[in-house]
């Protein structure tokens, strides 16, 4: 037994953890030990997806299996991180279809989590680049499903949060790029009608997102960064740059030690972040190229972030709401975090386009992403907040989600009960299963 | 010509042989994997290619089927320049008290198998007058103590059997490197709560393995504090020592 968490460092829970390095260990351990598990990846998802009193981890289960580096094709076990796959592909000329803003998270935990990213609006999610995925049920047995074949264990495996078996291997599409550096694009916007004209004007880009102060009232309500960028052709290159036109680049600047105490973030000290990230952009726009890196994965230059919310943890949340109520919603809830005063450094806002899928979490609408230290006051703040979420018709994120209750699961999600029905069929005996997915009544 | 250099890794099915196996093949070596589950080496060997475009083979190697030793050296493409000795295995001391087949295997896959493996490679290498041969050892070795004395006596013997032929073989220039881990995060520790200052990766050992056999370095801790540490437990006489609890 261990105590464990995921990237939140909330819940903790005592777990025990054990790895599994090839098929025949795994179903040996499965049918012989008729316990329940989760699988684990990198605990990267910020809540209790991923924690159980059993995890199975799979950070061993990491072989490449094919790259054709002609047609884009990618085949590895579920255990490998983005972060590897990076160092393999860009120097061949690919990217990821589909990247979250953290490199550090496995591929069965992006199938499972079917993750989007800034370019949810032009490419959908993870899962729709994906060929095909290879689990293994409770049965022991081994199977595939994909698009067309085993379908319905595909729709409930995609975004289905480790629920319908053990994924094994995943074989996706790459992304065809000419450098490894991004054109970027920053622009301020002064409120949220601002920002959402942005978005609107800004359509065409391939990846877009922004960042918005959440503390700012009055006329400054909603001021926010907008950032969108496309793959940078060879010709948009400094002789530099194109002397190193496909490197993969990895850096850590810095490593947070230790957890700081609690009182560090307040109010006041956010609002400084706030003022010096908005200020740092002294023109309106700036256009530069800049390396994948830092425009994908800017947190991931500070290895361990999550340790500057204390020992508490944090809360992310994370909702979508219709594009319809886009900015009536937003700015209800907007002003309600502005009034709790309940401050959050990264507040990322983005529109997102339709979605495939059964039980994945984007819509087509806009959604936002918010951080808040663990503290009493917070819960029952959420608990209103998911309340106003549902009314406006939108959902929370599984991923990042520790503590909603279950009747907003089964209210916001639409398939959700055929969902909890494909479950049952190819779990019957919940044998995976997750606090979370029993918090949620999914599995209980 | 090419000037390739090849890494011969026995007892490939770890995860600590695994990260082995890719940071050589990271830094351009051919790879010769040798183990005894074949689908398992088959895949590593795909991983390496994909990965790194390495050139890599398999063979079947048993630590303590001592009669079959010398076929896989004859399996072998080439003679490697460097071979690291990864096999090994550790059993509960508790059962092992119990149960000596537990025990002999112990000696066997950690101590008897490394011996018969590396006799044959230290003779190829002396004729050559070239070569490396690495065996990972354990801190467990460096004092018996109550909760593992087996493991550890098994290891003794091996640090003892390496630095011996170190002496024998400098001679004739070829390197022999110690290697002791101290805690690691493995498949076999995944139960514990390990001391993460005193734990490392298997990326990390597979980097400071490396590291040590192109510094041809004799004996090498993976993290230096373990070298302090055991000097200490060294030193602590013997009749303070068995009243101890370590």
């Amino acid at each position: 037994m261990k105590k464990i968490a995921n990237w939140g460092n909330y819940p903790h829970i005592n777990a025990d953890e054990s790895h599994f390095s090839s098929i025949e260990a795994l179903r040996n351990q499965v049918l012989n030990k008729r316990i329940s598990y989760i699988p684990r990846g990198n605990g990267r998802c910020y809540g209790d997806a991923s924690l159980a009193e059993n995890v199975l981890s799979s950070l061993s289960f990491d072989h490449i299996i094919s790259f054709d580096s002609i047609r884009g094709v990618f085949e590895c076990e579920s255990g490998v991180i983005l972060d590897q796959i990076l160092n393999i592909i860009v120097p061949k000329g690919w990217f990821l279809p589909v990247t979250p803003g953290t490199k550090y998270i496995t591929v069965g935990g992006a199938v499972a989590s079917d993750i989007h990213g800034k370019n949810h609006h032009v490419d959908g999610s993870f899962c729709d680049h994906v060929l095909e995925i290879t689990l293994m049920l409770a049965t022991g047995e081994v199977v595939s499903c994909s698009h067309t074949y085993n379908r319905e264990l595909f729709d409930a495996t995609r975004g289905g949060m480790g629920l319908t078996g053990i994924i094994l291997s995943i074989k996706f599409e790459l992304k065809k790029i000419k450098t490894s550096f991004i054109r970027q694009v920053q622009l301020k916007a002064k409120n949220l009608g601002e920002l959402l004209e942005l978005f609107h004007n800004y359509k065409d880009y391939t990846y877009t997102m922004s960042w918005i102060d959440c503390l700012k009232k009055g006329k400054n309500f909603g001021r926010s960064i907008l950032m969108a960028g496309e793959h940078a052709e060879l010709d948009e290159l400094n002789e530099k740059q194109k002397k190193n036109s496909l490197t993969p680049y990895s850096d850590t600047l810095f490593t947070f030690p230790v957890n700081l105490p609690s009182f560090v973030l307040n109010q006041y000290s956010v609002k400084a972040f706030n003022f010096l990230y908005y200020q740092k952009n002294l023109k309106k726009t700036i256009n530069n190229i800049i390396p994948y890196d830092p425009f994908f994965y800017p947190l991931d230059k500070i290895l361990d972030w999550n340790k500057g919310y204390g020992k508490n943890g944090f809360l992310q949340y994370q909702f979508v709401i219709p594009m319809e109520s886009c900015e009536k919603g937003m700015r209800d809830i907007l002003t309600r975090i502005n009034q709790k005063g309940m401050g959050s450094f990264l507040a990322v806002f983005k529109v997102f386009g339709k979605q495939n899928g059964l039980i994945s979490f984007p819509m087509e609408g806009c959604t936002l992403a918010l951080d808040f230290p663990v503290n009493k006051k917070l819960f029952p703040f959420l608990d209103e907040l998911d309340k106003v979420v549902l009314n406006y018709g939108g959902r929370l994120y599984l991923t990042k989600d520790a503590r909603m209750k279950q009747e907003i699961f089964w209210n916001s999600y639409p398939n959700a009960k055929l969902f909890k029905d494909l479950i049952k069929k190819y779990n019957p005996d919940f044998r995976f299963r997750s606090v979370q997915s029993d918090r949620l009544g999914i599995t209980s | 010509m090419n000037n390739t250099k090849t890494v011969l890794i026995l007892g490939s099915g770890s995860d600590m042989a695994k990260a082995i196996a890719r940071n050589f093949a990271k830094n351009h070596f051919s790879i010769q994997l040798a183990g005894r589950d074949m689908e398992k080496m088959e895949r590593l060997k795909q991983d390496l290619i994909n990965r790194y475009d390495a050139t890599v083979s398999s063979h079947h190697f048993d630590a303590v089927d001592f009669g079959s030793h010398n076929f896989l050296i004859d399996s072998l493409p080439v003679l490697p320049d460097i071979i690291i000795y990864a096999a090994g295995y550790m059993a509960d001391q508790k059962e092992a008290q119990l149960d000596w087949k537990l025990t002999s295997y112990m000696i066997d896959a950690n101590y008897s198998g490394a011996v018969s493996i590396i006799n044959k490679f230290a003779l190829l290498f002396e004729n050559r007058g070239s070569g490396t041969i690495a065996g990972i050892s354990s801190v467990a070795g460096d004092r018996g103590r109550a909760s593992n004395y087996i493991y550890g006596s098994t290891k003794a013997a091996l640090t003892t059997y390496l630095s011996g032929l170190r002496n024998s073989l400098f001679k004739k220039n070829v390197q022999v490197l110690t290697i002791k881990p101290g805690f690691v995060y493995t498949k076999m520790t995944q139960h514990i709560n390990l001391p993460p200052k005193l734990t490392s990766n298997t990326e990390y050992v597979a980097e400071k393995i490396f590291k040590a056999i192109m510094e041809k370095k004799n004996t090498i801790y993976i993290k230096p504090i373990w070298r302090w540490i055991m000097q200490i437990i060294r030193f602590i006489p013997e009749p303070i020592f068995k009243r101890g609890n370590l």
